[in-house]
């Protein structure tokens, strides 16, 4: 792995894999939709889609034909802390891929002719994966009840109304504001040299004219919760109930030391069939069919704990609910399993090795991290720190889930009670 | 004494020349790519049958199985399993599809001896046992539940209920409530015994380790099984219900449309040219005929695909796309215009030449990681090619003309008569 910097502001990294003669270009922008102005929720995912219309120099569709044309795979995803644009080439490509991001970095053109049909296409990506979903309905209802007053409360496809009302002057508005060299990381992985990549990062990426700071995000912190909430939905297209409980926890850049805890609890409450929530209520007391807990560490700002699962048949989700919160309240009562939190360790440390198989997961993880504030020496210290968690921490990790600082969402059948 | 058998010597840039034919002293055969890079063993297994081998009236017995296999073995019930496999973070799995019973298992190099053991466990000595089997019956259920209204699920089940009415191709892979209820220990038992044979095995291993230690692998973990299978005969079907409309109306925004037509089996000359074809109509490109005239263009869809899906027994024509109900039927005369226009004058020569090149380069991220490869392997492998398919399978696209292409554009798109299958509330359908 190789980092350097260029004098506009761009960050590089460079992870080599020579097993095939494949590489992976991506370049990685610090805003998402957490970064949305007021009332223009989704700005941050529309621009995403429209940083496919073309430049002055290269007309919409060029740099997808090109990719084509060499069997390359391209596509650009939108978070709540980044955006993010990628290409798959055939090694000897990593140049044209770099010129054609470099423009686009800079030359963006928008009328409203491709503006229009666009927005119609994010519309149907938001009824397609939301508003057809009762469960993913409940999930944004969920997440506006967790962040009161922080933007992680907004879905990252923007709220319908606001997306009807995205112009190409929002959008403009927009890339210029963020689309800069100090703004972005680029991000080369698989068969490549990493000087020959600094080097020629640098002629291209180079020549970018600085553009002065890098843009700050200033967001509002969540209020820490009091209360717990509680969100139902019921639809008549519900077969299987489901519930979950989410709460606001620090992330690894608001708290270094604790989010190595609650990764590790993560994956001793609910990774898998040895967990301890899975081994309780599904094996052993047959209350629910599937558990799970996750942990969104990655993130810039405080962020999400997950603890979530399906009933058996004829368990209402109060009573799922209530077991799951007394067998985490009992956490700092009874204390935890030493040989549970060791396994736990083990598995997440051996995933760094499996992410090595694959140039992509290596890539995304470097991106993901850097994007949300970590450095380098957080990324490659990671096993060793979580090698590092003791049974303390976890019983003190658990006081984040405390049932009373949690949202609750139900979702239901109609005319069935939870 | 452990035989390695290699083809004759290739060109430092022929794929088919990383792959080892392994046969082990017992008479298991495996395709191996050695390369220590990263210290990780990825295998890759699969019985040919898959659900087409489950009971008439019983889909979902393929499915139960491999959802069992992990579920306690040998001397280990299910809660002792898993904590050998996290201990020694073994990623262990089983899955079933229409014509294949798939296994894969991934494991640090310093485990392999561990994971090779568990394997052999979960392949000869699944213990079913009857807390495990009732539980991963409950999960299989709650699935099918949580998709009984999902657009896709609905479209796809309509379209495969109609296409292959009457054979195993148009039944549920994962079963479906009342079946999956009913899937008892017998099922499963009779299933594995007449599906899991060393006649019908195809197996891809990719990673840190040496053919001579996997030889010795392969006898531990496969050597008991019996010689046959014995697979149901599967006959092959022509697809049923062009030209047919079929909506189930559900309370939705969006209408989730599935359309297709019989296809163009593998074993057919004009496979491969149909497969370029494809490719021009729908295939995963900003320049396809479907994306530009539906999305880019019209804005009706997010999504909007064609594909040629060719199984053992069976070809079809399927693609889709979900629009909002009120263009639900403009959306759909998109389609049909394209696939008349694309039957009728095939692709320009420049499409032709775009398409090649497309399907030609992306060969090799097929190759970028272990898992991948091993399952691409053992994909080869089960539709019976040889590996020296991984090189000739460029020159077969290479070789396509425009002729070529324009008579598989008529024979796969005909008149373009569909079925086609809608979820949601469509206007005007």
């Amino acid at each position: 792995m190789t980092s350097a910097k260029l004098s506009n502001g761009l960050e590089i990294v460079v992870i080599p894999d020579h097993r095939a003669p494949v590489v992976t270009h991506m370049v990685w922008y610090r805003n998402g939709s957490a970064d949305d102005p007021a009332g223009k929720s989704g700005i941050a995912h529309f621009l995403e889609h429209l940083m496919f219309k073309g430049t002055k120099a290269h007309p919409a569709g060029e740099f997808s034909e090109l990719i084509a044309d060499v069997g390359g795979q391209e596509n650009a995803f939108t978070s709540n802390d980044y955006t993010a644009y990628f290409q798959r080439v055939p090694n000897e490509h990593l140049r044209t891929c770099m010129d054609y991001e470099a423009d686009r970095m800079q030359n963006l053109v928008l009328t409203d002719e491709v503006v229009a049909p666009e927005r119609d296409v994010v519309l149907e990506e938001r009824r397609m994966r939301t508003d057809s979903d009762p469960g993913d309905l409940l999930n944004e209802a969920v997440q506006s009840a967790l962040f009161t007053r922080h933007p992680y409360g907004l879905p990252v496809i923007g709220w319908p109304d606001d997306i009807a009302g995205l112009g190409r002057a929002d959008a403009l508005a927009y890339y210029e504001r963020f689309y800069t060299p100090e703004n972005a990381i680029l991000v080369v992985a698989g068969d490549v040299e990493p000087p020959a990549v600094v080097a020629l990062a640098g002629e291209v990426y180079g020549k970018i004219p600085a553009r002065g700071d890098a843009p700050q995000r200033q967001r509002v912190r969540e209020p820490r919760p009091h209360a717990h909430r509680l969100v139902t939905l019921a639809d008549e297209k519900v077969e299987q109930p489901s519930y979950q409980t989410c709460f606001l926890v620090p992330s690894y850049r608001t708290a270094p030391g604790e989010a190595e805890a609650l990764e590790v609890l993560a994956h001793y409450l609910g990774g898998g069939q040895t967990s301890l929530l899975f081994r309780t209520l599904v094996v052993e007391k047959k209350l629910a069919v599937s558990i799970g807990a996750y942990y969104g560490g990655t993130a810039l700002d405080e962020t999400r704990f997950y603890l979530y699962g399906m009933p058996a048949p004829g368990v209402s989700l109060e009573t799922l609910d209530q077991e799951v919160a007394a067998i985490v309240a009992g956490l700092a009562e009874k204390g935890v399993d030493a040989a549970d939190i060791e396994r736990a360790k083990s598995r997440l440390v051996a995933e760094t090795i499996y992410a090595q198989d694959n140039q992509v997961a290596m890539a995304q993880w470097y991106g993901a991290s850097l994007a949300t504030g970590l450095s380098l020496e957080d990324i490659q210290s990671w096993p060793e720190r979580i090698e590092a968690v003791t049974a303390d921490q976890l019983v003190k990790a658990a006081h984040w889930l405390d049932h009373q600082r949690g949202v609750t969402g139900f979702l239901l059948p109609v005319g069935r009670a939870a | 004494m452990t035989e390695t058998l290699k083809t004759e010597p290739k060109p430092s840039n022929s794929r088919a020349a990383t792959v080892q034919q392994v046969v082990s002293p017992g008479g298991i055969k495996a395709w191996l790519v050695e390369d220590y890079t990263v210290p990780l063993v990825a295998l890759e297994l699969a019985f040919l049958g898959g659900a087409s081998q489950d009971p008439a009236s019983l889909p979902g017995v393929a499915t139960l199985l491999a959802g069992l296999l992990d579920e306690g073995a040998g001397p280990y019930d299910a809660e002792a399993f898993h904590r050998i496999l996290e201990e020694n973070a073994i990623e262990l799995s089983f899955s079933a599809d229409r014509d294949l019973f798939q296994g894969r298992l991934q494991t640090l190099a310093r485990n392999k001896a561990k994971a090779f053991e568990l394997l052999g466990l979960a392949i000869a000595e699944a213990r079913l046992d009857p807390e495990p089997l009732e539980r991963v019956k409950s999960q299989i259920a709650a699935g099918l539940k949580r998709e009984i209204n999902d657009p896709d699920y609905v479209a796809n089940r309509t379209f495969r209920r109609i296409a292959y009415a009457g054979h195993p191709y148009g039944a549920p892979v994962r079963g479906d409530l009342e079946t999956v209820a009913s899937l008892s220990r017998p099922h499963i038992a009779d299933f594995r015994a007449a599906n899991f044979g060393r006649d019908n095995l195809k197996i891809a291993v990719v990673g840190a380790i040496d053919a001579p230690t996997l030889a010795a692998y392969l006898d531990d973990v496969f050597g008991t099984l019996p010689q046959k299978a014995s697979l149901l005969p599967v006959p092959d079907v022509l697809f049923a219900g062009e030209g047919r409309r079929e909506v189930t109306t559900i309370d939705l925004p969006q209408s989730t449309i599935r359309f297709g037509r019989q296809g163009i089996a593998r074993s057919d000359a004009d496979f491969i040219p149909a497969t370029v074809v494809n490719h021009v109509l729908g295939g995963g490109v900003f320049s396809a005929r479907l994306f530009r005239e539906v999305r880019e263009k019209r804005g009706l869809a997010y999504s909007v695909y064609s594909q040629l899906a060719a199984q053992d027994h069976a070809a079809m024509l399927f693609g889709g796309t979900s629009t909002k109900n009120e263009r639900a039927a403009e959306s759909l005369e998109v389609i049909q215009a394209e696939i008349r226009s694309i039957a009728d004058s095939g692709p320009s020569p420049e499409e032709l030449d775009k398409a090649k090149k497309y399907l030609i380069g992306s060969y090799a991220l097929r190759f970028d990681s272990s898992t991948k490869i091993a399952a691409h392997l053992v994909r080869l492998q089960a539709e019976g090619y040889g590996v020296d398919y991984l090189d000739a399978r460029n020159k077969l696209i290479e070789a396509v003309t425009l002729e070529d292409a324009k008579r598989a554009a008529k024979r796969l798109f005909g008149d373009g008569s569909l079925l086609v299958t809608v979820a949601g509330r469509p206007v005007g359908l």
